[in-house]
Parts: C-alpha cells; structure tokens; sequence
C-alpha cells in the first residue's frame, strides 16, 4: 500500500524536480497513513541514501549501465514489476519528459487512473482527488481518481522540497532486461546552462531587444542570478534565439520563482506559459503593454538603460552580502 | 477463378505496401478564449468560445504528416477524433489542410483513459505504420493519450518531438529532453507526440476547403469504457494583486524589492 516515487536522474545525478516529487511522495504517503519508496533506474553517481532526507525510507536501484539510455516501454516495465513486488498503492512521477512518457504507459498497465500536472496533495477527505494545472495555468481542475491504483506527475516548481535528516535505505532490485523498442543513437546536452524547465529564475527577451546581438543584456543578467534564459515566441520565430528557448502557450510552459521579462509585451499567449511563475517583473518601454496587468514589479523604461543599472545594483548587492 | 483473384491481390499488396499516418485530433477552445467556468464551476463556459484543432495536433504533428506524403505521395493520412458532432468543424479543417480522410467517435469524454482506449480500438484495425499526436492539449494540459495508446498497441512511444524523418524503413527522431535533445532510431509502427519545430503552421488554401468537403469522414459508435478519472470541479487562479511600478530612474529600489520583498533573489 506505499507510495512509490519515480526518481529521474541525467548521467547520474538526480534532476532537482525529483526531489519535489519525493518531498510529495513522502506527504502523500503521510496523508494515508503509509511509507513512501523509490526507484531508481541507471548507474547513478549521487549518494541514493541522500533520498531519506526528502522523506523516501528505501530506494529500489536499478544500477545497470545498460538502462541509462531512456525507452518509455522499458522503464514502464521495470516500474511494473516493482509496483507488484512493493504492492505499492500510488506512483509519483515529475511532469518532465520523462514522466509524461511513462505515466500514461503505466497507467494502462496498473489499471491506475492518472492525474497529470498536480499542483498541490490530494485531498483524501472524500475519495482521492487531485489539484492539476488546465488551461496552461489559466485556472485548476480538480481531479477525482476512482481506482484504488494511482498515478500522479507533479509540476516542477509547484510543490516545496522539504529537506529534513533521514537516511534511505537503498536496495538493488534485480530483474531481467527488457529488451529496448528504441534506440537512443545521440544525446546534446546543453552543458553549463539551467535546463529551462527547472530554472528558479528565468530572463525572458522579447522582440523589444531588436536584435540577437543585443542578448548581452539577457544573457548577462542571467549568469549573474544563475538563471535560465528564454524568450517569446516571435523571437524564436525569426531565429534570434532557439525554438528550445521559447515560453508560451506552444513553447514551453514554465513556474520559476522569479521570472523577468525584457521588452516582452506580454500576448495571451506567452502569459499562458509564464503565468505560474510566483515573483514576475516586467520591463517595457510601452506603459500599456498588456504584461504590466500580470505582473507582480514593473519598470516603465528603455531596457537598454534600466538592465545595465540592474546588473551593476545585483553586483553591488552581492559584493556587500 | 477466385483464389487466384485473391493471391494476385496479395502480390499486388506486396509490392506495393502503402504507408499509413494515424493523426489524432483534438478540439480546444481558441488560445485567446476567455477561460471562465459555469454549473456551479463543473463545466467550461463554452458560450462564444471559437474552436480550433489543438496547435500541437494542427501545426505540428498533423503538417509534418502532410510533409511526409508531401514527398512521397503514396502515404495515406487518417485523422482521428474523439468528440461530438461540434468537432466536425475542426475535422473539416484538418481535411482541408490534408488529411485524405476522417474518422469521428461520437464520444464526449475528458477521461484520458477513455480516449485513448477508443482511438486504440480503431488503430487496431487500421494496421498504421505511424499514429501522431501533440504533445499535449492545451485544454487539459494531460499529454497522456500518445503514451497510453502506445500502451494498448504494445507500441514504442517518442514523446516531445522536435525532428521527425524516415530512413530506410526506420524512424530517425529527435526529442526535447530536460535541457537538451536526443536522437532516437525506432521500428515502425510507432507512436510519437509532437511538439515545436517539427514543422510550421499553414493556412488551408481554396483547392484544399473544397476539397475537404467531399472527403470521407466516417462517425462511429464509441466502445463501452470505464473512466479511471473524473473532473469534480474547477478553480481559476486568485487575482494578482496588482503591479507595483518602480521608476526607470531608480532600479535600484526593483533589485531591493526583489530581495528584501519577494525574496526573489
């Protein structure tokens, strides 16, 4: 009857949204009176034991070289057999790539009814139902799932880790390979940059900025706060930035603690995919640019001013802390 | 006389082995819909509300489809939706853009269970070397129903893909991972979602509308599913509390504000 959290890992490190969801395993597992596992898959370079501090008590490792490359079939199958030799009750994924492959796989296997997108714990006063994310954050849907097997993703950015002192116990679960049903031929990581999606903070350009070679200003700010950069869809249309960096309703979605946006005027859509973000600052020379109504701060100004003022006062402010 | 009739068409089938595209279709209300609740804040309030094919659906997966029997004329495009008769308007559409023919089951479900399980019911029989899907849709934001399908099949399943070809009878994919990309090479048949950059939105062009008017769209009863999952109800988000505006003359009082403040930073 546990809770059973998925933890993700890229060449052996444990994603930061993997802890997110083994803080919510544990106080979910905690809300029904149970004990929240984990398992992991791949040869991992972390310290699994590590998990017990979010909560996990034991940690089923899967440690074999072999299943680093991802095949949303073979996790799918390695979970399985784990879910019943645990008997484990509900499964948490983080809502990244990775989830969202092998959940809904899972889910048809378990008989479990999935919510995708949680935002928030379940509520188990009245049967079991979960908060999630609809309308690309413009508003909540409240999720009943009627099967006694569940499954949850959990938004990155949407639930706090908590950090206390326990240690997991870590056990090696061993199995027979799945075979693979792809081939993973080539992996490019982005190396050195905050992948977007698990950013604390992101800077945002719009087509204010007037050119890629004005992306100084973004890409400066943003090494100075340790950010992720991304920018509007226009901006990616016309190829001063990747198509991996756009946010919005068809980009990438996003909840960062601190989002800022530079000369974005702020469509409906872009908001779509910022507007889960808990701190944004907007600055745009137009006083009437729609992203003022959503934002938390704002600055009224030429961009090309107000950033370099920015940056010099951060710098100021972190030489003297 | 007709068994032999029957082996020249196995020949003739042999040979000439034509490729088929499965698009799923969904409808969702227009990215600039207003999103407001009624019943009680069970149901969307669909009053005015203009309805599209869900982008994710439209630009990307269903135009790279068309792209693929763009070069090679012989592959074969069926579109595929869950819904009411309200959706024929968006069906109509995606014929018009290119698919060669429809398929609707009347069904109106928001259980990803239960869609998928329908769809996988009719790709059962339609023996398709691709099914696509977006990556979402941007109504329930559920990216369930390429997986699950994938599932029911006993399919491999690419999710978040960027880049899509076909080399020598293997699929050749790129996906979006957590801060990078990968390429993945699978077998087909084959289950993938799409998302940006897999191609670029078009507009359908006169010959295409009418066109699609006379293209076949097939209406099917739905199988009889149970729901692993309900909507009890909705929430629309608290209202910002309103911009505090600093001057562009003192930035500094935004990077104290974000510090001290909202301990953003």
């Amino acid at each position: 009857m546990s809770v059973l959290v998925f933890i993700d890992q890229a060449e052996g490190h444990i994603k930061k949204s993997s802890f997110e969801a083994a803080s919510y395993g544990a106080k979910t597992a905690e809300l029904s009176g149970t004990f929240a596992e984990a398992i992991v898959i791949g040869q991992m370079k972390d310290d699994l034991s590590e998990l017990g501090k979010y909560g996990i008590k034991k940690v089923h490792a899967i440690s074999n070289e072999a299943l680093n490359n991802f095949d949303s079939k073979v996790y799918t199958t390695l979970i399985q057999q784990l879910v019943e030799s645990t008997n484990a009750n509900t499964v948490i994924f983080s809502n990244n790539t990775s989830g969202k492959s092998i959940a809904p796989r899972l889910s048809i296997r378990m008989k479990a009814g999935l919510v995708s997108g949680a935002v928030a714990l379940p509520d188990i006063t009245s049967g079991f139902i979960i908060k999630k994310s609809v309308f690309s954050g413009k508003a909540f849907a409240n999720i009943k799932i009627h099967t006694e097997k569940k499954i949850i993703t959990l938004n990155p950015n949407a639930f706090n880790i908590i950090k206390g002192n326990g240690v997991a116990e870590i056990v090696e679960f061993t199995t027979t390979l799945p075979a693979y049903s792809i081939e993973v031929t080539e992996t490019n990581k982005i190396v050195g940059d905050v992948p977007l999606s698990e950013a604390d903070i992101v800077i945002s350009g719009g087509r204010g900025l007037k050119g890629p070679e004005n992306w100084g200003l973004v890409t400066d700010l943003a090494k100075l706060l340790g950010a992720a950069t991304a920018c509007s869809r226009p901006v990616a249309d016309i190829h001063w930035r990747p198509h991996h960096e756009h946010v919005g309703q068809t980009g990438l979605a996003i909840a960062p603690n601190l989002y800022i946006a530079i000369g974005i005027s702020g469509a409906i859509q872009h908001l779509a995919g910022v507007n889960r973000s808990k701190t944004i600052v907007v600055i745009n020379k137009d006083p009437e640019a729609p992203f003022f109504k959503a934002a938390d701060y704002g600055i009224v100004g030429d961009a090309f001013e107000v950033v370099p003022k920015i940056i010099e006062s951060i710098k100021k402010m972190k030489s003297l802390s | 006389m007709l068994p032999i009739i029957e082996d020249w068409w196995l020949f003739f089938n042999y040979n000439f082995t034509i490729m088929k595209i499965l698009v799923c279709i969904s409808k969702t209300p227009d990215t600039t819909a207003k999103i407001a609740f009624a019943d009680n804040n069970t149901k969307f309030a669909s009053d005015g509300v203009q309805w599209i094919i869900n982008p994710y659906d439209e630009w990307y997966s269903l135009v790279r489809a068309i792209e693929l029997k763009e070069a090679d004329p012989t592959i074969s495009i069926h579109l595929i939706n869950v819904g009411g008769p309200e959706s024929e308007p968006i069906i109509r559409k995606a014929l018009a853009l290119g698919g060669d023919e429809a398929i609707r089951i009347n069904c109106d479900s928001n259980d990803s269970f239960n869609v998928a399980s329908q769809i996988a019911n009719v790709a059962k029989q339609g023996n398709y070397d691709l099914i696509f899907t977006g990556k979402e849709t941007i109504d329930f934001n559920g990216s369930s129903i390429g997986g699950m399908l994938a599932e029911l099949l006993d399919l491999p399943f690419v999710s978040h893909v960027t880049k899509f070809n076909i080399e020598t009878n293997m699929a050749v994919i790129i996906r979006e991972i957590d801060g990078g990309e990968e390429t993945n090479k699978a077998a087909m048949p084959l289950v993938i979602s799409c998302q940006k950059g897999m191609a670029e939105q078009r507009i359908p062009n006169m010959k295409g509308i009418m066109g699609a008017r006379t293209k076949p769209l097939k209406v099917l009863d739905p199988v009889d599913v149970v729901s692993l999952t309900s909507i009890v109800s909705f929430d629309l988000p608290p209202a910002k509390a309103g911009v505090k505006l600093v001057s562009p003359e003192n930035p500094e009082e935004l990077v104290r504000l974000l510090h001290e403040e909202a301990k953003a930073i």
